[in-house]
């Protein structure tokens, strides 16, 4: 099986803290793969040096061969690396379709000209999108909410449509940043399923997420970062079973009951 | 029917507008309609940027007075020395050429001034704005051999256009300039419009909307922020244009900060963001201040034109076309 996204040796300095000291890991086509770790242990460091928002200090990182360390987030887009975000994960003040339709940029390419004389051509692609939109709508169980203001929706469909638009970009390799923090169970539930649904669409996804039990249930294989470091990697039951993982979770409870919840 | 009534609905008010001339033919009502329909093109490009891609370019005028500099230079021709011994000749040029090379320089700035700025954004990015502004007026006021400095570009013909049966035709009349710019405006709605209601329109609300979230769905940045502030440009120039050819002298004072200032308020009261809301800012504050003339003292005029500012944008802070709207569709 080939490796989407390989990232060698990675290394980000913020100031005098060391956000990650030394980090190489890959995520295999068609898998999901989950970074997990303790507050602080660098995840979401991560996540904004592979799509771009922030510079290593050292190290590599490959998509699908290519290297792209450093490229300017939109460019690492049109790649095919597309992420969701913790909190502002929508486009407030516009409706659930035209965030919809916004999420979908990449997939059209009408410019200027096409634009001011609204050329067949166009015409056709405005069309196409708004089906695609649609679609998308009703694949994530949102399309009864299509004309709602993105930010009047309730807190788990927020979320629900924060993937979508992250999905809908139509990437190879799909970036989630804890996308099941503050859901309910069932409103997990609903998650896991989205996310396996994208899975079995063709998409790869790398997962940063707090939720062990579903971290345990979802994921191909797990990459546990502790103070900058990656301290295991493999299956979950492997990892369920690590010494050093267990030991840098200590104290924090949640981890052993996670681990029993899931065995 | 309904339907049909609904999409005729938005070209009954040009067209309502249209016939002002024949109904009521005072010249007076129609120079201060003229000089409102100016502004308000000014306005509807300012609104591309600030509205749209909620950037603030406190330098409008500057295309604005880039327009009218061009356009009235071009008509005029000109012959300067730039030093080594070189001299720059243009005999004078038709009005409707001066007009397309108005849009052109002012698009071609609009563009170096997106490149330059939009690398640094939010206050920085309305320092330099403003900056430009200035320093444009500077050169205006300085290069005396180009552009008579304070005594102004005088004798600048009036636009010329072609009529059918007539030929081309100088517009003299009030009512020709007034229908002149009245098309021009409608001409920078419709592409304004086009342009919002399109996927590149989408990109620019995304990125005020959400500007990481936009870039992550691989939307470029530069990339339409550059084209919405070529289009801007390009539209205030041709405002600039329309401006030097109906007022037919052009100065440095149309480079001053207090034109910017009152496109950004009637983009503001009307509704940034909107279509109808700079034509509706503009309407107001394009006519308030002629209305009150005669009636109430300058001083006293300044006086209320501030509070009825303030007023708008404390109880209206959206502005008056989203207000109205929100008010149907509760109703």
């Amino acid at each position: 099986m080939s490796d989407l996204l390989r990232v060698e040796n990675l290394a980000v300095h913020i100031g005098g803290l060391v956000a990650i000291a030394d980090a190489s890991f890959v995520v295999p086509a068609g898998q999901v793969v989950s970074l997990i770790g303790p507050n602080g242990a660098g995840k979401t460091t991560a996540f904004n040096v592979i799509t771009g928002y922030m510079r290593p200090t050292k190290g590599r990182i490959l998509f699908d061969g290519a290297e792209i360390t450093g490229l300017a987030p939109d460019r690492i887009a049109e790649r095919g690396i597309v992420r969701s975000f913790q909190r502002t994960s929508v486009f407030t003040g516009c409706t659930v379709l035209e965030n919809a339709l916004m999420a979908l940029h990449r997939r059209g390419s009408a410019g200027l000209l096409g634009a001011l004389f609204r050329l067949p051509s166009a015409r056709r692609e405005e069309a196409r999108l708004r089906e695609e939109a649609w679609a998308m709508l009703e694949f994530v169980g949102l399309a009864e909410r299509a004309d709602t203001l993105a930010e009047v929706l309730a807190y788990g469909e927020q979320r629900r449509l924060g993937i979508a638009l992250a999905a809908i970009a139509g990437p190879r390799l799909l970036l989630l940043d804890e996308p099941a923090a503050g859901l309910n169970p069932s409103e997990t539930a609903a998650c896991m399923a989205l996310i396996r649904q994208l899975r079995d669409r063709g998409a790869t996804i790398l997962l940063v997420e707090h939720d062990m039990p579903m971290v345990m249930q979802i994921s191909d294989g797990i990459v546990v970062l502790n103070q900058g470091r990656i301290i295991a990697s493999g299956a979950p039951a492997e990892i369920r079973a690590n010494p050093e993982v267990i030991r840098a979770y200590l104290g924090s409870g949640d981890w052993q009951e996670a681990a029993h919840a899931a065995a | 029917m309904n339907t049909r009534l609904r999409n005729a609905a938005p070209w009954l008010f040009p067209l309502a507008l249209a016939l002002v001339p024949l109904v009521f033919p005072d010249p007076y009502l129609l120079a201060v309609l003229t000089s409102a329909g100016i502004f308000i093109i000014g306005a509807i490009s300012l609104n591309l940027l600030l509205g749209y891609t909620g950037q603030l370019s406190l330098g409008h005028v500057a295309f604005f007075g880039l327009g009218a500099y061009t356009s009235a230079l071009a008509s005029l021709g000109f012959d300067i020395g730039i030093g080594f011994g070189l001299r720059i000749t243009l005999q004078p040029q038709p009005v409707w050429l001066g007009f397309i090379a108005a849009i052109i320089v002012a698009g071609g700035f609009g563009w170096l001034l997106g490149r330059l700025a939009f690398r640094v954004r939010g206050a920085y990015f309305v320092i330099i704005t403003i900056c430009f502004a200035q320093v444009l007026r500077m050169v205006a006021l300085n290069w005396i051999e180009l552009t008579q400095g304070p005594m102004a570009l005088i004798s600048i013909p009036p636009f010329s256009l072609w009529l059918p049966g007539q030929g081309v035709v100088p517009l003299y009349s009030k009512a020709q300039n007034y229908w002149l710019v009245l098309g021009v405006a409608v001409l920078a709605f419709i592409v304004v419009r086009q342009l919002v209601e399109s996927r590149i329109g989408r990109a620019l609300v995304a990125l005020r909307a959400n500007e990481s979230l936009a870039r992550s769905v691989g939307i470029r940045v530069t990339h339409y922020l550059i084209i919405a502030a070529v289009v801007s440009a390009g539209i205030a120039g041709a405002a600039g244009s329309l401006f030097a050819h109906y007022v037919r002298i052009v100065d440095p004072d149309v480079f001053l900060f207090i034109y910017t200032v009152t496109m950004v308020i009637m983009v503001i009261t009307g509704g940034k963001g909107t279509l109808w809301g700079p034509v509706v800012g503009g309407l107001i504050f394009g006519l308030i201040p002629d209305l009150l003339r005669g009636r109430a003292a300058p001083e006293a005029q300044w006086v209320l034109y501030g509070v009825a500012m303030i007023l708008f944008v404390m109880f209206l802070p959206r502005g008056i076309v989203p207000a109205l709207a929100s008010l149907k569709s509760r109703a």
